[in-house]
């Protein structure tokens, strides 16, 4: 067990240094490719009144004529221990993780990121729990009740929820409940936790809701399919011969093998949305990593960018590694593999 | 013997069963959207507590239906219709509420399958599934069953049983998870109980282990067992008596000896030539029973085997109009049209000389 944990570590580790090659190599390498001198590299980072000469100064300034691999060498560096960036008379220290700083607002991007993290974690934290509760309670009992008519409208909103946007279920919401009954505050809502807990869960509740929808519609139609496949297993035959009340062979025997599976897309689906929950936050302005990854791209503001797909990556990592644990913990034969 | 001469020697009453187990005129049907199936059609017989009784039949004759339905393993209402009554020691199952069902299951009468991999959870060690299956039904403590569960294995044969006894099933042989599973079964001392194919996945050395295994221990519980298979070398091994089915009815009820030595009905005539046996000339071809087994939603008229019986329409039996019936009172018998001492006098002189 031990030594999985380690394996499933290093790879994770690999992984997103691999991720970070990647990244650095799409925004720094490629447009060489495509023909971008230095003074072109440059010519992102600096007003658009530079001149040609400006331009070759900055490039100079910012490395972009030093081998590819030096470059990438001060790209890693920042991020595990800050970087040095000279203003001319005084020299700027961009404590790590450093990415930079926004073109547009001048400030460094990670601490912008962490405050908009609480914000997203807000949002993907109270929605996967509405969403696997309700997901998962409502394949079981689909399951169990199959052809009957709650499994049947079941099924029916399910298709509707994986198949409707967000940005249509999350204005129709809001237009119903913020706009003209008024239960519910209006887009652009948001108080963090630690400022009023009950005012934080009311602002949240449509968010909450819409997005909870749409991944709670996939679990069902998921948990459904797999418990359909787990009670007819030999296995949840012989509970039953050993005399087992029905609740048991349904959730210890049946259940607890169906959710392995949804245990990895769970994992995969909570770690993307942690690096930003795009059209959600968008939908309802909430200033949280995806508005602010919008933002950045509408921009081309690229250090933001850079700080967004390497915050995000990190998180999807993160969320794999404690998936293939997990997996170990609930599948024994995992183990050995 | 014995079981079935009580049986035929008659009962008090109708009402009241004399045997541990009397299963009378089961009948079980699913329906499906290509039609009824009639999976078991008519089935009758008894077990007393100790004997071993064998059910002989091809795929899809209705043996595994019939122990599932002692079993009280089907879905009820639904698609599944079941009628008859089985009597275990007493209590009628198929008009009892499922939890009274339930709570007999496990302690009562308990069951092996066919293939021990997937009989057991994977996810749980082989020592929880079997506290599992006997805290159901006792009030003691994760400690004593525990201490059950090694006594268990133990007794199952499996080595090392107070370390074992924390492993999962992927990791253990296919031998030791079918005495694992016995185990399992035994672990409420159950005065019945039924092993569905129990070697038919297992290596051939490790069959005869597992059917001494399961009469050791049925000598020791004094259990009934009913032994469910296609293999006659199996039934041969540890039968006392033998049912034979064919398209969800009883075609042949009668002690194992008898089957064995002097069977009457031609379908197990058929299951006796398609039988390898190792003192025959190597250059003769095993003889398969001709034609497939029948649909069980259009069971052919008349004797569900005349299309693959070569005696059919013999000396003008009615074969394609008339049912052959077992004795309705559970007494030995073979359903078949052809008077008895011409049955015999074919085995003697057409079957015995092919086998």
């Amino acid at each position: 067990m031990f030594a999985y944990i380690i394996r499933r570590l290093l790879a994770a580790v690999l992984l997103l240094a691999i991720v970070s090659l990647a990244t650095f190599a799409i925004f720094f390498l490629v447009p060489r490719f495509a023909g971008a001198t230095s003074a072109d590299l440059a010519a992102r980072y600096v007003g658009k009144t530079a001149d040609q000469e400006q331009l070759e100064a900055m490039a100079e300034k910012l490395g972009f004529n030093d081998p590819i691999y030096v470059q990438y060498g001060r790209f890693v560096k920042g991020i595990f221990f800050g970087a040095d960036y000279s203003t001319g008379p005084t020299v700027e220290h961009c404590p790590a993780p450093c990415f930079g700083y926004s073109f547009i607002t001048q400030n460094p991007v990670w601490p912008d990121l962490i405050d908009r993290l609480g914000v997203t974690l807000s949002l993907a934290a109270g929605a996967a729990i509405i969403w696997l509760i309700v997901g998962v309670a409502v394949g079981v009992l689909s399951a169990l009740r199959k052809g009957s008519f709650f499994d049947r409208a079941a099924m029916g909103i399910a298709l509707a929820g994986v198949s409707l946007p967000i940005f249509f279920t999350g204005l129709l919401a809001l237009s119903l409940f913020a706009y003209n009954l008024h239960i519910f505050p209006p887009g652009g809502s948001y108080t963090p936790i630690g400022e009023n807990p009950a005012r934080w869960a009311y602002d949240l509740i449509l968010p909450w809701t819409t997005l909870a929808f749409l991944y709670a519609a996939g679990y069902a139609r998921l948990t459904r399919a797999g418990m359909l496949e787990t009670m007819n297993e030999d296995y949840v035959r012989t509970a039953r011969a050993k005399g087992l009340p029905e609740r048991t062979v349904v959730v210890k025997h049946g259940l607890r093998s169906a959710l392995t599976p949804i245990l990895t897309i769970f994992g995969l689906d909570l770690g993307l949305l942690l690096g930003g929950a795009i059209l959600t936050e968008s939908t309802f302005s909430l200033p949280g990593i995806g508005k602010y990854a919008v933002d950045a791209v509408v921009n081309n503001d690229l250090p933001k960018v850079l700080g967004v797909v390497m915050l995000g990556a990190f998180f999807i990592v993160l969320a794999n590694l404690i998936v293939d644990i997990l997996y170990a913990v609930v599948d024994p034969r995992v183990r050995l593999a | 013997m014995s079981g079935l001469t009580v049986t035929a020697e008659g009962r008090p009453s109708p009402r009241t069963p004399s045997s541990f187990l009397e299963v009378r005129d089961l009948r079980v049907a699913f329906r499906t959207d290509d039609g009824l199936v009639k999976a078991v059609d008519g089935l009758t017989f008894s077990l007393e507590r100790g004997r071993t009784l064998g059910i002989v039949g091809e795929s899809g004759s209705g043996k595994s239906v019939t122990s599932l339905s002692i079993m009280g393993l089907h879905h009820r209402g639904g698609s599944v219709k079941m009628t008859g009554e089985i009597w275990l020691d007493g209590q009628e199952l198929v008009s009892a509420p499922a939890d009274e069902v339930r709570k007999l299951r496990g302690r009562k009468q308990a069951m092996i399958f066919q293939d021990p991999l997937s009989s057991m959870h994977p996810f749980y060690t082989v020592g929880a599934q079997i506290v599992e299956a006997y805290r159901v039904h006792h009030d003691v403590s994760t400690k004593e069953a525990r201490q059950r569960a090694v006594d268990m294995l133990a007794r199952a044969g499996i080595p090392q049983a107070t370390t074992r006894v924390d492993d999962y099933p992927h990791q253990f042989s296919g031998g030791m998870r079918q005495r694992a599973m016995i185990a399992m079964a035994l672990v409420n001392n159950p005065d019945l109980l039924i092993a569905d194919e129990p070697t038919t996945a297992l290596d051939v050395t490790v069959q005869a282990q597992i059917l001494d295994l399961i009469r050791d221990l049925q000598e020791e519980f004094g259990s009934a067992v009913i032994i469910i298979t296609h293999d006659l070398g199996v039934v041969a091994e540890v039968a006392d008596d033998i049912l034979v089915m064919y398209g969800g009815r009883a075609v042949e009820y009668d002690t194992a000896e008898n089957i064995f030595t002097k069977p009457e009905h031609p379908y197990t005539w058929g299951l006796m030539a398609s039988m390898p046996r190792l003192d025959r000339e190597v250059k003769d071809r095993l003889r398969p029973i001709a034609g497939t087994p029948p649909s069980l939603i259009n069971v052919p008229p008349g004797c569900p085997f005349h299309p693959r019986c070569p005696y059919e329409g013999r000396n003008g039996i009615p074969c394609r109009t008339v049912v052959p019936l077992l004795p309705t009172d559970g007494s030995p018998g073979v359903a078949c049209h052809i008077p008895s001492p011409e049955r015999r006098q074919l085995f003697r002189e057409e079957v015995v000389p092919t086998l």
